[in-house]
């Protein structure tokens, strides 16, 4: 049973006149984890920012083809994410960065309720107090913070911080939770613990990971996307490409012959 | 003599140089501080503080229309210039490139450099001559100028030194972009941005020039900001060109204070930056 719950038809970006990535047709599962992997400069990034319309803030950007979200309006099936504002698709299509980012200026307990504070959404007490450590719970780490709550998120270790970006972005219930290459810049252990986290959301959300690193595409993702040059080659279950890639260059990728 | 000992000879002299250049360039600097502290804390009492100048033959008087014309002086420039200069720093660092900042840039940063007493002819031609006055909001007008291109250079730097992905962050979250810079970028940057403040208005707290044309100096109490208004540098300009020792040691007095403002604002300032 296949149920779709984002789907791009014939996208290219490109920017000051570079194309980056070119008619990509891919369609992303509900509740599944699909991996974007690919050797670095293929255009992983890109196409991600493209799903949240953060390509578009780099100057000169352009984008062109279709992305279309699984709709909240029973009318229609789905819905132009290029003719939506932004800032809506954004409510529904989180991020996590390469790099964890708190906001350096907001304390732990604030970090997670971002995207309200910001937004100006006035919460009650109690309803804050419930989502911070709902949210901080999902990520396994209320434990670890619970005391620490009125402290800056800045003075976690980085792999906290990045759980703390997770639990922000998750806070706002997104449809779809897009991570950057999210554990690139952690430890292994760290590493470890957001690649189990990420396993255990996907009960909740629909998770898209870019990363280049091809072990953790195989260990976190049921689909998985391989990105060259700007092309997508190949796409399918992750125990299938990973055992019996159809195309070479898939199969160069995978055995480290090109990184 | 073997060639190790002959480096560390040159090694030593050439340490020994650089801290006697570095002492030779802060002499003068202590000497200053020292004769005004000298001169000027034996000047210092209550009444010197709180009460109005005695005319020429009288003992005692003080300079409290000076401190109060200071202040306001201080204070209307501050809000002139800082909210102007915030915005504007922040456009520069948000569209780096485009026509409108390229000339801003090089504008505030010519303005910069302008002597002093060209902006107090400014602010004379652009506002005490059509209200056909002096007045204290003229002489902040000129104040503000100076300070202007100062807060929009350390804003824009201050803005600039904020992770890009700090504010992709709050884009990500669905925050519109107005409510990223207020809510996320300017307060990720705001000890440096005040921090900027505080260095600019140490300097405009000495400035004489810009208020020879503008708020030109008042002997009596006034908090009219309409009218002309007293300041510390316009008084110690007064005193120390006239004949009387009384008032040279007034001069000092008020030397005194300034120096005692501009290190507090810059002891603030070390305060702040280390926040950032």
């Amino acid at each position: 049973m296949i149920n779709s719950i984002l789907k791009i038809e014939n996208l290219s970006a490109s920017y000051d006149d570079k194309v980056i990535i070119q008619n990509i047709n891919l369609e992303f599962q509900k509740n599944k984890i699909t991996a974007i992997m690919g050797p670095s400069g293929c255009g992983k990034t890109t196409l991600l920012r493209c799903l949240n319309r953060m390509h578009e803030l780099t100057p000169n950007a352009k984008v062109s083809g279709k992305i279309l979200l699984e709709s909240t309006n029973l009318n229609d099936n789905f819905m132009e994410l290029n003719s939506t504002d932004p800032i809506l698709v954004r409510r529904r299509i989180g991020m996590v960065f390469q790099r964890p980012n708190p906001f350096p200026n907001l304390t732990i307990y604030q970090n997670v309720l971002a995207g309200y504070l910001l937004n100006g959404i006035k919460l009650k007490k109690q309803e804050a107090d419930e989502i911070v450590e709902k949210h901080l719970n999902l990520v396994a780490l209320w434990d670890e913070v619970k005391d620490n709550l009125k402290k800056h998120g800045t003075f976690l270790s980085g792999g906290q911080q990045q759980r703390l970006c997770i639990a922000r972005a998750l806070a706002m219930e997104p449809d779809v939770l897009l991570l950057d290459e999210p554990t690139s810049a952690l430890d292994p252990i760290s590493t470890q613990r957001i690649e189990d986290l990420i396993v255990e959301l996907q009960k909740t959300v629909t998770i898209i990971i870019v990363t280049h690193n091809v072990g953790q595409a195989g260990r976190v993702s049921d689909f998985v996307a391989f990105l060259y040059l700007g092309d997508l080659i190949e796409y399918g279950l992750t125990d299938t490409i990973f055992t019996n890639p159809k195309n070479l260059q898939t199969e160069k990728f995978l055995t480290g012959k090109i990184s | 003599m073997n060639k190790t000992s002959f480096r560390r000879i040159k090694n030593d002299t050439y340490k020994l140089g650089l801290i006697l250049l570095t002492i030779i360039s802060t002499v003068p600097f202590l000497l200053i501080l020292f004769f005004v502290i000298k001169n000027g804390i034996a000047v210092i009492n209550w009444e010197f503080l709180t009460s109005l100048p005695k005319p020429i033959g009288e003992n005692g008087g003080g300079i409290i229309n000076g401190l109060i014309g200071t202040g306001i002086l201080i204070i209307i420039a501050t809000i002139i210039a800082i909210p102007i200069g915030i915005i504007t720093g922040v456009y520069l660092a948000e569209y780096p490139n485009n026509l409108l900042s390229n000339s801003v840039r090089i504008v505030s940063e010519i303005f910069q450099g302008v002597p002093s007493i060209v902006v107090g002819i400014i602010a004379y031609f652009w506002l005490v001559k059509p209200m056909g006055h002096f007045s204290a909001l003229s002489g902040s007008f000129a104040l503000a100028l100076i300070l202007l291109p100062m807060i929009i250079k350390s804003t824009e730097e201050m803005v600039k030194l904020v992770p890009a992905d700090i504010k992709e962050a709050s884009l990500s979250l669905g925050v519109p972009y107005y409510r990223s810079i207020l809510k996320v970028i300017i307060p990720a940057s705001l000890s440096g941005i005040l921090t900027g403040a505080l260095t600019g208005i140490a300097r405009i707290s000495g400035e004489t020039a810009p208020l020879l044309f503008t708020a030109f100096g008042d002997s009596f109490f006034n908090i009219n900001i309409f009218k002309p208004i007293s300041s510390l540098p316009l008084l110690i300009f007064n005193y120390s060109i006239s004949p009387y020792q009384a008032w040279w040691a007034k001069a000092w007095g008020i030397s005194f204070l300034i120096v005692i403002f501009i290190l507090i604002l810059n002891i603030l300032t070390r305060i702040l930056y280390k926040k950032i």
